[in-house]
């Protein structure tokens, strides 16, 4: 049965990884995605994780070597952050185009410059449309879960994406919590070896990567947006799936006491735990009619699931952890704004930027940010964003 | 395939992996180059191939000219793909999730673009790795696929799109060849060798024995690109011919970190005759030309110096 140790969170999603039998790991090092890889290339050096372990000499290698062992047929695994992430941009976008259910654990940190090793969301946003499933975890149960069901998902052949799982670096990677790992043959029995649909050998050879000329392109990319689309299905299935075995439940868009919420709060990543405990103070303290909403799914966005918890909800104050620069709202913000734009009553949304380069975000940053966005809603205040705790 | 040089034409393996109908020019010595190693190759190969003309003229979907398994991913890569693809094929073997019973051997094929610019840091990676592969750059001295631009292996004086021989500097390219040969060896890799289609069966050879030798192995393949270099394309043949003759480009090989020439001639020709077909060196003044048959003589004698200092260490 399963075991719950106190570990830290990077060295948990190793053994989750180590748990999936991962056939191949390509890596370059980068604070704070270390600690994973390091564990991951021990696991390999003393022979308890069988895989090739794959030191390459940059991110973009790191990600075109996985394109050439997942397309090989291997099970295929690597971890970055930031710069690196940046660096991989290019390769990113022709891993889904080929269907190449690559892993890849973002412990998010934010993108320079100023260089700042610390976190925030401005690396994945800056990766948002390059075509990959992207979820995000808020503590180290979820980050270890999430792992295992990501090579589930990936590798389902109604799938066959990559799929990255963002940890927030520093306040998740380098944290010891406590976790329930599971057993290998529970493991095995969720998840079998990967069988690719295709791959390269010469017993039935492909060609892979080829041209895309304008008779097809636009073809190619629908078929790849309707791939994505889809895959929330089967991402629902495995999270019902896990749950069924394990007994522990996700959804793709979680609540939190939003039950006659008239304000909610909306995160990505741990920064849901801290707004627990103001949800908590607001509705225990001062009786407020105050919960929360976090998104697990980032892409695809869930946007039925979405609109599904908005009824009777007049404000919604979207935490965002990234700045997309001259843009309309926090990156998050937007894209809610956009889900609800056309339902019938849809709420306010009001737009924060909070947590950026490491900066905390405190129990009264979020009781703050509720009384603020009630007021902005009361005004029906047009604006981009709000900054919390920025000195001007 | 042993001591190919001593059969005849009609003695080379008749089977082929790249089908005919594929979208390269009249004459290219690339695609010449890439039939030779098919041939060689047989069908237990798997090929990852950069961005460039290569990849353009043989893989316009729906069609594909590839009979062995072939993948594309991105321009800079084809070495870091190839590494991934013979770690991913090692580790399913050792797991019994991949055939075992031959020996599959994987090629990562790149033009001198994307080996000696973009693609060197991956390059240099995949060799220092030590993986079990034969990367071959298709050196065609610029960048023909996007039209003619000048990379870091065009030659001294040549003439590009990029490195226009005009009023105010009517040199073309002010630089030296890079010699991503002498890279590729000082990675301490078991087999270095360059190769031109205008002598198949030492090509051929040499593919054979990169392919057959463990770790990492490197071919340097002159290809003689008529459309860039602006001569006729039924000159593409002989003027690798000439290369070779004029000691702009000898072939050798670096074995274990021995050198060893494998064509010599006796009288070599002089530059002029190799300078002189191609429009691309035709704005060269006599001057140039003379200090263009410098270089040549005095890094052909710095590879002498190479292969003799390894006959003496073999001896």
């Amino acid at each position: 049965m399963a075991k719950r140790i106190g570990i830290e969170v990077s060295l948990a999603i190793s053994e989750a990884v180590r748990l999936a039998n991962v056939d191949a790991i390509a890596a370059y090092p980068i604070t704070p995605q270390t600690h994973i890889v390091e564990h991951l290339s021990e696991l390999v050096a003393s022979g308890e994780l069988d895989a090739a372990f794959i030191p390459v000499e940059s991110e973009h290698s790191a990600m075109s070597v996985c394109a050439g062992t997942s397309a090989a047929g291997a099970r295929t695994y690597t971890a970055t952050s930031s710069q690196g992430l940046a660096l991989m941009n290019e390769i990113l976008y022709i891993i889904p185009a080929l269907r190449l259910p690559v892993v890849m654990t973002i412990a998010n940190r934010a993108v320079s410059g100023p260089i700042s090793i610390w976190n925030d969301h401005s690396d994945i946003m800056g990766v948002r449309d390059t075509g990959w499933i992207a979820l995000f975890a808020e503590n180290g149960q979820e980050a270890f879960d999430l792992s295992l069901m990501a090579f589930k998902i990936a590798e389902d052949h109604r799938v066959l994406l990559p799929i990255s799982v963002n940890i927030d670096g520093f306040t998740l990677s380098h944290v010891i919590e406590p976790h329930e790992f599971l057993d290998q043959d529970e493991v095995d029995k969720f998840l079998p070896p990967y069988t690719p649909a295709v791959q390269l050998n010469p017993d039935a050879p492909v060609s892979m990567g080829t041209v895309g000329i304008p008779e097809i392109f636009s073809e190619a990319k629908k078929c790849q947006d309707e791939v994505l689309k889809g895959s929330e299905a089967v991402i629902k299935e495995v999270f019902a799936d896990f749950g069924e075995r394990f007994g522990r439940h996700y959804k793709v868009v979680e609540t939190y006491r939003s039950e006659g919420a008239e304000t909610l709060l909306l995160t990505m990543g741990s920064v849901g735990e801290t707004a627990m405990e103001a949800i908590d103070r607001l509705r225990d303290e001062e009786n407020r009619p105050v919960g929360l909403i976090r998104l697990r799914l980032w892409r695809p966005f869930p946007v039925e699931a979405l609109r599904a918890e908005m009824s009777g909800v007049k404000t919604l104050a979207v935490i965002d952890r990234a700045v997309s620069f001259g843009g309309t709202a926090g990156p998050v913000a937007g894209e809610i704004r956009s889900a609800l734009y056309s339902t019938d009553q849809a709420p306010y949304v009001a737009s924060f930027i909070a947590g950026l380069g490491g900066r905390d975000i405190t129990i009264s940053d979020f009781m703050a940010v509720v009384d603020q966005a009630e007021k902005m809603a009361a005004a029906n205040e047009i604006h981009q964003y709000k900054m919390i705790g920025v000195r001007e | 395939m042993e001591n190919l040089n001593v059969y005849a034409a009609k003695l080379a393996p008749q089977q082929e992996s790249l089908a005919p109908g594929h979208r390269a020019c009249q004459g290219c010595a690339e695609l010449l180059a890439v039939r030779l190693v098919a041939k060689t190759l047989g069908r237990d190969y798997i090929i990852a191939n950069a961005t460039g003309c290569l990849e353009i003229v043989t893989s316009s979907f729906p069609h594909s000219a590839w009979q062995v398994p072939w993948i594309h991913v991105a321009f800079e890569n084809a070495a870091a793909v190839a590494s991934g693809v013979e770690a991913g094929i090692k580790v399913l073997q050792r797991k019994g999730r991949y055939p075992v019973d031959r020996k599959i051997t994987i090629i990562a094929q790149a033009g001198d673009g994307g080996t000696v610019d973009i693609g060197l840091q991956a390059l240099s990676g995949a060799l220092e790795r030590g993986h079990d592969m034969v990367y071959i750059c298709y050196d065609n001295e610029a960048y023909m696929n996007t039209g003619v631009q000048r990379s870091s292996s065009t030659p001294y004086g040549a003439t590009t799109t990029t490195s226009p021989a005009g009023k105010a500097d009517p040199l073309g390219q002010h630089t030296m060849k890079k010699n991503i040969v002498e890279i590729a060896a000082a990675h301490n890799i078991p087999y270095v060798a360059t190769a031109s289609p205008s002598y198949p069966f030492d090509l051929m050879q040499k593919v054979r024995k990169a392919a057959d030798t463990p770790g990492p192995a490197y071919i340097h393949c002159f290809v003689p690109c008529p459309t860039g270099w602006r001569m006729a394309p039924n000159l593409a043949v002989s003027i690798g011919r000439i290369a070779v003759e004029s000691k702009v480009f000898p072939l050798y090989e670096i074995e274990n970190g021995e050198y060893k020439m494998t064509v010599t001639h006796k009288n070599h020709r002089p530059v002029i005759d190799y300078l002189k077909p191609q429009g691309r060196f035709r704005h060269l003044s006599e001057a140039n030309i003379a200090e263009i048959q410098q270089q040549v003589d005095k890094s052909y004698d710095r590879l002498l110096k190479k292969v003799k200092m390894s006959q003496i260490e073999l001896d």
